[in-house]
C-alpha cells in the first residue's frame, strides 16, 4: 500500500508553511473564504444598520443613501452565505445545516438567523418599494406597445406587488408605519446575525486569540463601520457613474433608468445629492470607528496585562510574525489615517470617499488578521504556521480557498445589485417621506 | 370558550402531553440497544515504555485506510528532548509514521536541530491520539451533530452526514482531527470502534511492542487499565479546557503540551 499512494496533498497543506514544533495534523485550515464569510455578513448588517438610522430614528440627512442602503443589503445578502460553501468540504451537505441543526452549535443557527434577517430586509424592501411597485404595474400596463423587456418587467413587478394594489393614504400610512417596525426589528436581527460571527469565533476554547466573549461586540462594532463604509464609497462610484453617464447619456450605466424610462437623472442635482450624503454618512463612521478601535484595543491590553498561558505565543504572532498586518496594515493605514482624514474639517466627498477605502481595507485586515493569526501558531504553543494565500490555482481546491475564490465573493454583489436596481432602483428619490 | 377556560384547558393538555410524550422517552431505541453503562472506553498510556518506532502509527493508518503519505494521522507520537538548560525541543515527523531515525530534531520551516548528547537532560517519547473526551469541544460544535458520542463513551463522526465546515477541527484542543484525504470529511481516531466492539483490541495496542498502549474499560474494576487510572499516579492532557480526556498517561512531563 506505501507504494500505491503517491504524495497526497491534505486539506490545507497547499497553503500552510509550518515552523518548530507543529502537530502533524495542524493546518490553516480555516482560511480566506472565512475571512471573507464575517466581511460580508458584516457588510450586509453595517448597510442594513445605516438604512435604519433614517427608517427608525429619523435621521433625514441620510434620507437618500438609506434607500440605496437598504437595496444594497439585499444584494449583499446572498453573498454572506457563499464563501461558507465555498468553504465546505462538501458543498452539498450544506442544507444538512438546516435539516438537522444540532443545537449546541453556534453554526447550526446560521439558518434560522439568514433566513429571518433575510425575510425582514425583503419584506422592508417591499413596503418601501409598494408605491412603486403599483405605479409600475400601472404605467407599464398602460402602455399598449410593450417591449419584451418591459413585459418581462411587468410581469416581475405584477408577482411581487402580491396584488396589494391599494395605495391610497390610508394604505401608505400603514407601509410606512411597518417599515418603521420592520427596520427597527431589523436593528437587533442584524447585529444578531453578526454578532453571532463573532460567536462563532469567541467560543472556540481551543483558540487562545479567539477565545474572549468581547469578540461578537468586537465583531457588530467593525460591522457597522464597514458596512457603512462600504455604502459611503460604492454609493460615490455609482453616483459617479451616474453623474458621467447623465452627462454622456450612457443608459446601461443607469439601469433603472434602462428599465423605467424615467431619466429624470440631472448632472448638477446628482452632484448635491451626493456630496451632502456622503458627508453626513461619513460623520456616523466616524463615530462607530471610535467604538470599534476602543474595544479592540481593549482586548489587546487586556491579552498583554493578564499574560496568561498563551501569551508567549499569542505575543510573537501579534508583535513579530503579524506586526505589520496588525499594526501597520490594519490599525494604522485601516483605522488611524481614515480617523485622521475625517476628523480634520472641511470634509468632502472625495477625502471622505478615500478615507472609506481605508476603513473597508482596516476592517479585511481586522477579518484576516482574527481568523488567520487565530490559526497562526500551534495548538502546542511551540510552533507556528503561516498562510499563503493561493493566487494561481492549480486545482478546485485551490480555486476556491484562493485569491479567485475571494475575488468572486467580492464582485457577486455587484452584479446581484445590478440587476436588483433595475427592479428597485435605489437611487430614486421620492417627494414624500419616504 | 372563555379565556379561564381555554387556558385551564391548555394547561391539562401540556402536562397530561409532556407525561405521556415522557413515557415515550423510555422507548427510545438507541438507549434499548447500545445503553450499557457497564462500559466506558479508556485508553492508558505508559510513556517510560514507548521507545519512538513509530508502529503504532503505521498499523493505524494501515487499519484505518489513511493513506500512509498523507500529512495527516489519527495517532502520532511525540518526541521531546530537554536541555541541561531548561530548553524544550520537539518534534514529530510525519506524526513518527516511520519512527524516529535521527537524532536530528525536525523543526519545519526551521530546520535540523542538533542537539549534544552531553546537553541532554532527559529526552522521551509521547504518544498521542484522540482522547474521546466526556465533555467533547467538537460533538458541541458540530452544526448537523455528524460528530456524536457513543454510550460507551467513544466520539466518532458520520461520513455520510459530515458537512466538512471544520468547525471540530478548530473546536479540539488536542488537533487529533483532520479532513479525510480521500472522504473530505472529518475524520479522527475511533479507538479503533469497528474492533474493539467485537472483542478485538486496538490496532495501536496490538502493534505496539512494548506495551505503551492499552485500552480498557473504565468501569470494570478489574480491567488493567481501569486498575492503573485508580492506583497509579497518571495525568491528562489540557484538562484546562474542561473536556475531561479519557486518554491516561503514566509519567506524564509537565513539558507535555
Amino acid at each position: 500500500m506505501v507504494e500505491q499512494v503517491a504524495q497526497m496533498v491534505v486539506h490545507g497543506e497547499a497553503w500552510t508553511l509550518k515552523d518548530l514544533f507543529v502537530l502533524p495534523n495542524e493546518y490553516v485550515y480555516w482560511s480566506i473564504q472565512i475571512v471573507m464569510y464575517p466581511y460580508m455578513t458584516g457588510l450586509v448588517a453595517g448597510a442594513f444598520v445605516l438604512s435604519s438610522l433614517y427608517h427608525v430614528f429619523g435621521v433625514e440627512k441620510l434620507k437618500e443613501i438609506a434607500r440605496y442602503a437598504l437595496v444594497f443589503s439585499f444584494a449583499l445578502l446572498p453573498v454572506a452565505m457563499m464563501p461558507l460553501l465555498l468553504h465546505l468540504m462538501q458543498p452539498l451537505r450544506g442544507i444538512n445545516v438546516l435539516m438537522t441543526p444540532h443545537f449546541t452549535s453556534a453554526i447550526s443557527a446560521f439558518g434560522i438567523v439568514f433566513m429571518t434577517y433575510a425575510c425582514i430586509v425583503a419584506a422592508e424592501i417591499w413596503f418601501v418599494y409598494r408605491e412603486f411597485i403599483v405605479s409600475s404595474v400601472n404605467r407599464l400596463s398602460a402602455k399598449s406597445d410593450r417591449s419584451l423587456y418591459e413585459s418581462l418587467l411587468l410581469l416581475i413587478y405584477r408577482l411581487i406587488s402580491l396584488g396589494a394594489m391599494d395605495v391610497s393614504r390610508d394604505a401608505l400610512e400603514a407601509d410606512h408605519k411597518a417599515v418603521k417596525f420592520l427596520a427597527g426589528l431589523g436593528i437587533p436581527v442584524a447585529c444578531f446575525l453578526h454578532g453571532y460571527a463573532g460567536f462563532i469565533f469567541g467560543s472556540v476554547k481551543a483558540n487562545a486569540l479567539w477565545m474572549t466573549p468581547l469578540m461578537p461586540v468586537i465583531f457588530i462594532c467593525s460591522a457597522i463601520v464597514s458596512g457603512i463604509a462600504l455604502c459611503i464609497i460604492s454609493y460615490y462610484i455609482f453616483m459617479e457613474m451616474r453623474k458621467w453617464a447623465a452627462r454622456r447619456g450612457k443608459s446601461f450605466l443607469l439601469p433603472d433608468a434602462l428599465a423605467h424610462g424615467s431619466a429624470a437623472v440631472d448632472y448638477e442635482h446628482l452632484r448635491s445629492v451626493q456630496d451632502h450624503e456622503v458627508r453626513m454618512t461619513s460623520k456616523y463612521l466616524l463615530i462607530f470607528m471610535t467604538l470599534a478601535i476602543t474595544l479592540e484595543l481593549l482586548d489587546m491590553i487586556f491579552r498583554g496585562y493578564t499574560a496568561v498561558k498563551s501569551w508567549d505565543a499569542l505575543r510573537q504572532v501579534i508583535y513579530e510574525h503579524d506586526f505589520v498586518k496588525i499594526f501597520i496594515m490594519q490599525y494604522a493605514i485601516g483605522n488611524v489615517l481614515p480617523f485622521v482624514m475625517l476628523l480634520i474639517p472641511g470634509v468632502t466627498v472625495r477625502r471622505a470617499a478615500l478615507a472609506s477605502i481605508l476603513v473597508l481595507f482596516g476592517v479585511l485586515m481586522m477579518r484576516w488578521n482574527v481568523v488567520i493569526g487565530g490559526q497562526a501558531f500551534s495548538l502546542t504553543f511551540n510552533g507556528f504556521m503561516h498562510y499563503h494565500l493561493p493566487i494561481i490555482p492549480h486545482d478546485i481546491e485551490t480555486f476556491k480557498e484562493g485569491l479567485g475564490g475571494a475575488l468572486t465573493v467580492i464582485v457577486t454583489p455587484f452584479v446581484i445589485f445590478y440587476f436588483l436596481n433595475m427592479i428597485f432602483p435605489a437611487f430614486m428619490e421620492s417627494k414624500d417621506s419616504h | 370558550m372563555k379565556r379561564r377556560d381555554f387556558l385551564k384547558n391548555a394547561a391539562v393538555f401540556v402536562s397530561g402531553a409532556s407525561v405521556s410524550l415522557g413515557a415515550l422517552e423510555l422507548l427510545d431505541p438507541r438507549q434499548l440497544l447500545a445503553a450499557n453503562p457497564e462500559l466506558r472506553w479508556g485508553f492508558l498510556v505508559n510513556t517510560h515504555n514507548c521507545v519512538g518506532c513509530g508502529f503504532c502509527v503505521k498499523a493505524c493508518k494501515v487499519e484505518n485506510d489513511i493513506p500512509l503519505e498523507a500529512n495527516v494521522t489519527r495517532t502520532w507520537v511525540e518526541r521531546y528532548v530537554i536541555t541541561k538548560d531548561g530548553d524544550v525541543v520537539m518534534d514529530t515527523p510525519k506524526g513518527a509514521l516511520n519512527g524516529f531515525t535521527s537524532k536530528l530534531i525536525d523543526q519545519n520551516q526551521s530546520g535540523m536541530k542538533q542537539v549534544d548528547d552531553e546537553e541532554i537532560a532527559q529526552a522521551f517519547f509521547v504518544p498521542k491520539l484522540c482522547n474521546h473526551c466526556d465533555t467533547p469541544a467538537c460533538v458541541q460544535v458540530c452544526p448537523v451533530g455528524a460528530t456524536y458520542q457513543t454510550k460507551d463513551g467513544t466520539v466518532l463522526v458520520d461520513r455520510k452526514w459530515c458537512i466538512g465546515c471544520g468547525y471540530c477541527i478548530m473546536g479540539c484542543p488536542y488537533g487529533v482531527r483532520f479532513f479525510h484525504p480521500v472522504e473530505h470529511v472529518a475524520d479522527k481516531c475511533t479507538f479503533c470502534y469497528h474492533r474493539i466492539s467485537n472483542g478485538g483490541n486496538t490496532a495501536c495496542a496490538q502493534a505496539c511492542p512494548f506495551g505503551a498502549r492499552q485500552i480498557g474499560n473504565l468501569r470494570d474494576p478489574n480491567d488493567p487499565v481501569a486498575k492503573a487510572v485508580m492506583n497509579q499516579r497518571v495525568g491528562v492532557l489540557r484538562d484546562e479546557y474542561g473536556t475531561k480526556p479519557q486518554v491516561f498517561y503514566i509519567g506524564l512531563n509537565k513539558e507535555v503540551r
